[in-house]
C-alpha cells in the first residue's frame, strides 16, 4: 500500500518527462505540418507574413554556447586543478563552497549585471578594441552596439564556469590516491602528475562537465535575452546583435499574434528539449563512468 | 631540474589566477548589486505597490508576496511529491526501475527551465484558459520535483543499515521502520536539499512569464496572475525608465540576498559546528 503509493510519485518524474516531450510534439504540430524539415533552414522569422524558420535561432544558440565554452572551459579547468591537485584542503572546501554559491544565483541577476555593466563596457572599451586590432577578420568587423553575439557569450560564460569548475573538481578528486602517489615517487613535479596523469584519468568525467555546461549554455534564457540584441539575422560579425532560441519564446510566446506563430515557437521548444536532453544525457552517462571506476588506462 | 620546478610553480601560479577570478565573480556580483540597489531599499519598497510610468516611488510589495505565494505552491505540490518519490527511490524501489527514474530525473534538471514553463503552459493555462498564480506554482513544481526526489534519496541512503535492522527487528513494518527511523535520521539533510531547490526555483523567471505572467497590482487570488520579484528584475530593467532601472538593481539584491541566505542557512544545518567542519 505505502509502497504503492511512494511508487506512484517516483512514476511522477517520468510522467513528467514524457509528458514534456508528447506536449511539446502535439503543441508544434500545426508547425510541423506547414514547414516540414525546411523549418531548421530557413532564415525569415516574420510572424505577419506567417513565415518562420529557425536558422537566425539555431545559429545563435550554438555560436554562443560554443563562445561561452571556449571562454569558461580552460578558466574552470584551471580553477578544478587548483581546488582538487594544488590548494590545501581547508582553502579549497572553502573557495568550492563560494563557486557553488555562485552556480546558485540566478540567471535573471547575471542579466541585469551584463545589460547595465558588461554592455557598457563591451561598447565602450572591448569592442573598439576589438575591432582596431582585429577588424580586418569579419568576425570582428562590428557594429559597436555592446549587446550582441559575443556579449552574450561573455555572460554565459560567467553564468557556466560555476558548473564547470565543481564537476571537473569532482572527477578529479575521484581519482585514486595511488595514482598520484605513483607519478610523485618516481620524480615527477606536482604539476606533471596533475597533467600526466591525474587530468588524463579524469578525463571523461571532465568531458562530461563540459558537456552538462553545454546543455546549461544552450537552455538558459533570462540573461542571454538581455544581452543577445534580440534581432533574428546571421551575421558573420560577433559583435552584431543576434537572437537565441530561448530568448524568442521567452519574448514571443505570450504575444503570438496566431496559432501558426505559437506553434513554431513550440517547435523551437521541442528542438532545444531535444538537443539538451541528449547532451545532458551524454554528459550524465561520462559522470558515471568516471566517478564510478575512473577513465581506463591505456 | 630547474626548468621543470619553474613550470610547476608557474603553473601553481595559473591556476590560482583562474580561482581567483572564478570566486571573485561572487563578490563582484554581491558589490555591484549593493553599490547600485541598497539606497534603493526602503519602507516603500516592502510595503508599496508599483506606480504608474512617470511618476516616481512606489514599491514591489504585490511581487514579494507574489514570489511568496508561488513558494507556498511549490512547497505544497511540489516538494512532498519528489519527497515521496525519493523514499520509493531509497527505500522500496528495484535496481532497474529507479535507475531508469534518477537518470530521468537528472535530465529534467538539465532541461531548460523554459521549456517546462511551456509545458505548465499546455497543461494548465490552456485548460483554464488564463494565466494563474496557481499556474506559476505548477510550473515551479515540475522543476522542483526531480531536484527533491534526488536530493531526498542521497540523504536517506547515506542512513547506515543497521538502523533500518534494528527497527525491522524490533517488528516494526518495512513502512514503519522508513518513517519512525529512517526519515527522522535523515531529516537535517532532507531539509538542506529541500531548501535549496526552493532557493533554485525561487530566482526563476523564464518559466513564469507565461503562467504567472505578471500583474502590477495585488493578484486577486490564486486563479489570478501575479507578479513575482524575479519577474520584475526582467521588465523592470529592460524598461526604459531610469527610476525602474533602480528598483530593478533593488529587487535584484533582494532576490540573491535570499538566496545566499538560504543557501549559507542550508549549510549551517547540515553541519550545526558551521560551515569549515565540512
Amino acid at each position: 500500500m505505502v509502497h504503492g503509493i511512494t511508487f506512484v510519485f517516483a512514476a511522477t518524474v517520468i510522467a513528467i518527462a514524457v509528458l514534456l516531450v508528447t506536449q511539446l510534439w502535439g503543441q508544434s504540430a500545426l508547425s510541423r505540418a506547414k514547414f516540414g524539415w525546411s523549418f531548421f533552414v530557413g532564415r525569415t522569422w516574420d510572424p505577419v507574413a506567417g513565415e518562420f524558420g529557425a536558422l537566425p535561432f539555431i545559429y545563435g544558440t550554438v555560436m554562443t554556447s560554443a563562445l561561452a565554452l571556449l571562454i569558461a572551459v580552460p578558466l574552470g579547468l584551471g580553477s578544478a586543478i587548483f581546488l582538487a591537485e594544488m590548494a590545501p584542503p581547508r582553502i579549497s572546501d572553502a573557495l568550492t563552497f563560494v563557486i557553488e554559491l555562485l552556480a546558485a544565483v540566478p540567471s535573471v541577476i547575471y542579466g541585469l549585471l551584463g545589460a547595465f555593466l558588461l554592455v557598457p563596457l563591451m561598447r565602450t572599451v572591448v569592442q573598439p578594441a576589438l575591432i582596431a586590432t582585429l577588424g580586418y577578420l569579419p568576425e570582428f568587423k562590428g557594429p559597436n552596439y555592446g549587446v550582441g553575439v559575443l556579449t552574450a557569450s561573455v555572460v554565459l560564460a560567467i553564468m557556466i564556469l560555476p558548473f564547470v569548475v565543481s564537476i571537473s573538481r569532482e572527477a578529479l578528486m575521484a581519482v585514486p590516491r595511488e595514482q598520484r602517489e605513483g607519478a610523485l615517487a618516481v620524480g615527477a613535479t606536482r604539476w606533471e602528475s596533475t597533467w600526466q596523469v591525474v587530468v588524463p584519468f579524469a578525463r571523461l568525467g571532465i568531458a562530461g562537465s563540459v558537456f552538462l555546461a553545454l546543455a546549461r549554455a544552450l537552455g538558459e534564457t533570462m540573461a542571454v535575452t538581455m544581452v543577445i540584441g534580440n534581432d533574428p539575422k546571421i551575421s558573420s560579425s560577433l559583435l552584431a546583435p543576434g537572437y537565441s532560441i530561448a530568448a524568442v519564446i521567452a519574448n514571443e510566446f505570450t504575444e503570438a499574434t496566431s496559432d501558426l506563430h505559437l506553434s513554431a515557437l513550440v517547435e523551437l521548444a521541442l528542438v532545444l528539449c531535444l538537443l539538451t536532453i541528449v547532451i545532458n544525457g551524454l554528459a550524465r552517462l561520462l559522470i558515471l563512468a568516471t566517478t564510478r571506476k575512473g577513465t581506463a588506462q591505456p | 631540474m630547474t626548468w621543470r620546478k619553474l613550470v610547476n610553480m608557474s603553473m601553481f601560479g595559473i591556476t590560482a589566477l583562474c580561482t581567483l577570478v572564478t570566486v571573485s565573480t561572487l563578490f563582484f556580483i554581491l558589490g555591484a548589486l549593493i553599490y547600485h540597489g541598497a539606497t534603493s531599499l526602503n519602507w516603500a519598497f516592502f510595503t508599496r505597490l508599483p506606480v504608474p510610468v512617470g511618476e516616481t516611488g512606489g514599491g514591489m510589495a504585490n511581487a514579494i508576496v507574489g514570489t511568496g505565494k508561488l513558494l507556498l505552491l511549490t512547497i505544497l505540490m511540489g516538494v512532498p511529491a519528489g519527497f515521496i518519490g525519493g523514499v520509493y527511490l531509497s527505500e522500496f524501489g528495484g535496481a532497474a526501475f529507479s535507475s531508469v527514474v534518477r537518470y530521468t530525473a537528472d535530465l529534467l534538471n538539465g532541461a531548460p527551465s523554459i521549456v517546462i514553463g511551456i509545458l505548465a503552459y499546455a497543461l494548465v493555462v490552456k485548460r483554464m484558459g488564463h494565466f494563474s498564480t496557481f499556474a506559476g506554482g505548477f510550473a515551479l513544481s515540475l522543476i522542483v520535483i526531480p531536484i527533491t526526489l534526488r536530493s531526498t534519496e542521497q540523504f536517506l541512503r547515506v542512513v547506515p543499515q543497521s538502523l533500518r535492522e534494528g527497527a525491522l527487528a524490533l517488528g516494526a513494518s518495512k513502512w514503519k521502520a522508513v518513517v519512525t527511523v529512517v526519515i527522522p535520521a535523515a531529516m537535517r539533510g532532507v531539509l538542506t536539499g529541500t531548501i535549496l531547490g526552493v532557493a533554485r526555483v525561487a530566482g526563476e523567471t523564464a518559466p513564469l512569464l507565461f503562467t504567472a505572467f505578471g500583474n502590477p497590482y495585488w493578484s486577486a487570488g490564486w486563479l489570478h496572475p501575479t507578479s513575482a520579484l524575479p519577474m520584475m528584475v526582467y521588465t523592470y530593467g529592460l524598461a526604459p525608465y531610469e527610476d525602474w532601472h533602480r528598483q530593478a538593481w533593488a529587487a535584484g539584491l533582494v532576490l540573491l540576498v535570499m538566496m545566499l541566505i538560504a543557501n549559507i542557512g542550508a549549510r549551517l544545518i547540515l553541519s550545526p559546528r558551521g560551515a569549515q567542519s565540512t
